[in-house]
């Protein structure tokens, strides 16, 4: 008991809400009672889904959460001797809410205080619920993460948007879409997460023992976006359309979720977004539209002890390439960088011409649970992947509708844990997973495969484990190992076989030599292990301090070993390396936050250490009959990530509000004394919010941006002979664009009707000065200016 | 323990029967390996200008031969043809380039002191230049570079450009290269 009591002190003075996105510093109370004798319920938990964590109630039944958010929250209420209630609950501002719960003493079978964490872990979580996702609708994925302090993205164009998490991207991020790690081709730099962002009921960024269930090669971060939380006997759903001026187009979605009470549920969801043009401060960006559309079904059973469901969803995506990025050879890209305007620019319209990309995704997954009085629980998943990748380039002739790149790569996974010892001292989870993934690229395209057919199997084991120390310290630890092997069958020009040495490094590989061409078979093993060990302190009012130290170690992807050849859209050869090996990171991460009722703070601190960081890097000039070409190697090196994140929250008034956030980071490549290429610059954003809750909910946002002008970067400039005035030209492909600011403005309403049904209208205008800038991160800079001003009007109608 | 049984036999079922397939090689298509410049005067010796690139992207550089030295004052008949030498039998790009005239224009540029004009002998279905065909006039003896440009997509009504102005004809670059060239 004496242990209860100091658990519910911990967490009710716990959380001070710093880890949300908005102004989260609402407050839900109130009594537990029996619905039948108004009796008081002692040590009744009041858990929250979207958040992954709850409170406990006193002994005479009172409860009390803090650092809530303006929105809809899954709550369940469970008891010892009662059937838990699971209900949702829209957090306008302090709320007091009894809930009640119907006591049957011989129904202890029922109890599901199941994934009930009583206190939280020491890895850094930050969570984004699903009002926040609905305003990225008509954006992507990585947008909407941006939202979180420390995350950002690499882009290619507006449309083609890959996240960063403290300076990392692609293979170093695991991205788990309904607890399935997506098998989507990550490593590509133009390549986007294939994930409909309205399909997520809720995105996570996990960092820490928790995360090592998911991957163990997540060197920057684990990003889970998770289902809609389970409700039993409802039915609700939502229609939304949303509508921009830039790009002329917008959003369709709407889903329902029905359940029965014997715990049946059903949601369908699908979404359509289609975008022309868009257009920058001063002309179009010819070819840069986007066709998206996503459907999704989740089906199953939920009961208190045991469930199965099924997910499907298809993701289905045409997105054009700026046509002025498609260039052909260096000299093209000197009059790109010279005349600071696209080479080829044309009026609106919506066609989506070349280039392009086609991207197609299907995801299953079947998962069956057991859940026991003890807490303990166990499940088994399978899941599939296939994911389909047309690129097309401009070409010419009979092949002027073929694709450049054709993959296929089909993944299946299978996967079980176990929650152990849910009441003990050590409450742990194991799990075990065997991956089996196939890549096939289709030859049809006439053009040399950029990625070879290949099989890889995955062989991965898990434990995590925490332990309460004390009332105001707990610790977590975890360890995972991964068996990787790829198996590949490539054809390399024999030149490029012999130039990379491969020839006698490689020699017994070699099973097919024609004319000009050579048949390898490459194989390669590699044994990863990953720990991770960290703890939580809190103290005072709102003290709170984290700590985090994992080891992670990260095969290379298929790029990173293979890739041979042209890659148009960066105007440069870029060479993989089958002497790569894997990528150990040590990191520390930490934080400390406190604060007052009207204010708080958190500052996060973080450092990061890669032995054999891979990168791509020039390594000189290839002469062709288009020109000469940058040769890009990827390479091996040390390197040193560290940066801190900082955010204050302040409540000014009861109807304003403020948040600041600074993000910098600074990475080095120790070996080679140099900066890393790609570094977030440092950001400042600051907001002002003004709500008034009596007028229909109101909310006003306007938010300024500040990106600095990113002054470390590495030098990769290079020279090139220009025949014509018989002299070397330096080409500047390494300075950083100057740094720019941005105002975006957001209002929001919400009118409600008879029995819950509501309708939310919003008005959002980013760049709001339609400002001309570039940005660093994207990989586009050199070609074009970012997008300009953009009024977008959202309804949205849920019931 | 019961739970892991399928895992165990899906893992056998797997690692036993997960090969690659041999992939069949690919005789990558629309690669031009060879740009050939012939250069026919009205009496003496044909001048050939070739660049020749049989790894395409590969790391060996093109071969660029020149198979003598024009004369000063001379008119000369100039064709110029892109070959995909990695097929057998060569495929012809150049009848490519002509059925998409509109799309495509050859630049010819003058580096150095070579003392020389050229002008475009033939059309795309808009009227403008397409440049598989052209005239060569010598002027004195001098020596310099010849640098050959095939470009996808240039904006052929921007100021110049018909003309043989490569400055303001945007689009994506093809094949660039040069020769030198020795006026006697």
């Amino acid at each position: 008991m004496r242990c209860l009591l100091l658990i519910i002190m911990l967490i009710s003075i716990g959380f001070n809400g710093f880890a949300q996105k908005e102004a989260c510093h609402y407050s839900l109370s109130g009594s537990v009672i029996d619905e039948h004798d108004q009796s008081n319920l002692a040590y009744a938990t009041v858990y929250v889904q979207e958040l992954n964590r709850g409170v406990v109630a006193d002994s005479t039944g009172y409860y009390s959460l803090d650092g809530l958010c303006q929105e809809t929250y899954t709550i369940t209420v469970s008891h010892v001797s009662c059937e838990p209630v699971t209900l949702r609950l829209e957090i306008k501002g302090n709320t007091e809410k009894t809930l009640l719960l119907e006591h049957h003493i011989e129904a202890l079978k029922a109890l599901t205080i199941v994934g009930l964490e009583l206190s939280e872990p020491s890895a850094i979580q930050e969570h984004m619920g699903l009002n926040t996702l609905e305003r990225y609708g008509s954006a992507s994925l990585g947008d909407a993460l941006k939202e979180i302090t420390g995350l950002s993205s690499l882009n290619t164009g507006k449309t083609l948007v890959k996240p960063m998490v403290q300076g990392l991207y692609g293979s170093r991020i695991v991205i788990v879409n309904q607890g399935v790690r997506l098998q989507d081709m990550e490593w590509g730099e133009e390549h986007a997460p294939n994930v409909d962002i309205n399909s997520a009921g809720g995105v996570q960024l996990v960092k820490g023992a928790e995360a090592l269930q998911y991957g163990g090669d997540a060197i920057g971060g684990t990003i889970v976006i998770n289902a809609t939380p389970f409700v039993p006997d409802t039915l609700y759903g939502k229609a939304a359309l949303q509508a921009s001026s830039n790009g002329r187009g917008g959003l369709v979605n709407a889903d329902v979720f029905k359940s029965s009470a014997s715990g049946w549920f059903t949601k369908i969801q699908g979404s359509l977004k289609r975008f022309g043009d868009f257009k920058a401060p001063d002309y179009y960006l010819s070819n840069s539209g986007i066709f998206e559309k996503g459907i999704s079904l989740h089906t199953g059973r939920n009961q208190s002890n045991r469930g199965f469901d099924l997910y499907y969803s298809l993701y289905d995506a045409e997105i054009a390439i700026l046509r002025a990025s498609h260039i052909g050879n260096i000299d093209d890209l000197v009059t790109a960088i010279n005349s600071q305007q696209p080479q080829i620019m044309s009026d609106f319209d919506y066609e989506i011409g070349l280039p392009k990309q086609e991207v197609t995704h299907h995801l299953a997954r079947l998962n069956y649970f057991r859940s026991y009085e003890s807490g303990n629980r166990w499940q088994v998943q399978y899941d599939f992947q296939f994911n389909r990748r047309l690129e097309f380039d401009v070409r010419v002739g009979d092949d002027r509708d073929k694709p450049v790149i054709d993959l296929e790569l089909t993944t299946h996974t299978l996967s079980g844990d176990l929650d152990l010892n849910q009441k003990g001292q050590f409450p742990s989870k194991v799990g075990l997973l065997y991956r089996i993934q196939e890549n096939f690229a289709d030859p049809d395209t006439g053009i040399k495969r950029l990625v070879p057919n290949y099989i890889r199997y995955e062989l991965g084991g898990f434990i995590t484990t925490r332990h309460q120390l004390s009332p105001f310290w707990l610790l977590d630890a975890g360890i995972r190992y991964d068996f990787n092997r790829i198996e590949a069958k490539k054809w390399y020009e024999t030149s490029r076989w012999i130039e990379r040495g491969y020839d006698t490094d490689f020699g017994d590989f070699v099973s097919e030599v024609l004319e000009n061409q050579i048949l390898v078979n490459p194989q390669f093993d590699f044994h990863n292990v990953s720990v991770s060990v960290g703890g939580v302190h809190h103290w005072g009012d709102k003290g709170k301090i984290r700590f985090n130290y994992t080891l992670a170690q990260r095969a290379p992807n298929p790029s990173e070993l293979f890739s041979d050849g042209l890659h148009q859209s960066a105007s440069r050869i870029e060479l993989g390396d089958l002497r790569i090996e894997q990528e150990t990171s040590h990191k520390i991460g930490a934080s400390i936050a406190s604060g007052t009722n009207r204010w708080s703070w958190e500052i996060a601190p973080y450092l990061n250490h890669i032995n054999g960081f891979i990168l791509l890097e020039p390594e000189g000039v290839e002469q062709t009959i288009r020109g000469a070409f940058p040769v890009w190697e990827y390479q091996q090196t040390d390197a040193r990530i560290w940066g801190v994140d900082v955010r204050a929250v302040v409540s000014w008034h009861d109807n304003w509000g403020s948040d600041h956030s600074y993000s910098y980071i600074h990475g080095q490549d120790i070996m080679g004394d140099r900066p890393l290429i790609n570094m977030v610059p440092p950001k400042f954003r600051n907001r002002l919010t003004f709500t008034l809750p009596q007028w229909h909910q109101l909310q006003i946002r306007l938010e300024s941006i500040y990106n600095f002008e990113q002054n470390r970067y590495p030098n990769n400039d290079f020279e090139v002979f220009l025949p014509i005035t018989g002299e070397l030209q330096e080409v500047d492909i390494s300075t950083p664009p100057p740094g720019y600011h941005l105002l975006n403005l957001w209002v929001n309403t919400t009118f409600n009707f008879k029995r819950q049904n509501e309708m939310q209208v919003g008005l959002a205008i980013e760049n709001l000065l339609n400002t001309s800038y570039r940005d660093y991160l994207n990989r586009q800079r050199f070609f074009t200016d970012e997008p300009g001003v953009n009024f977008q009007l959202s309804l949205k109608y849920s019931f | 323990m019961r739970t892991w049984t399928p895992t165990i036999l899906y893992l056998a079922l797997f690692m036993a029967c997960g090969t690659v397939e041999d992939p069949d090689p690919i005789n990558q298509e629309e690669v031009i390996t060879t740009v050939r410049v012939t250069l026919t005067p009205s009496s003496g010796p044909q001048v050939i200008l070739q660049s020749q690139d049989l790894d395409g992207v590969g790391p060996n550089p093109p071969v660029v031969s020149v198979s003598g030295n024009l004369v000063a004052g001379s008119s000369y008949a100039g064709t110029t043809e892109f070959l995909d030498e990695s097929q057998n039998p060569a495929e012809d790009i150049s009848s490519e380039v002509e059925e998409e005239g509109d799309e495509h224009q050859i630049f010819y540029q003058l580096g150095g002191n070579a003392q020389f004009s050229i002008t475009y002998q033939d059309q795309d279905s808009e009227g403008n230049p397409i440049g598989l065909t052209f005239d060569l006039q010598t002027g004195t003896a001098s020596e310099g570079t010849l640098l050959v440009t095939l470009r996808h997509q240039p904006d052929k009504s921007a100021p110049g450009v018909s003309q043989g102005d490569i400055t303001n004809a945007g689009g994506e670059t093809d094949v660039a290269q040069s020769f030198e060239i020795i006026i006697q």
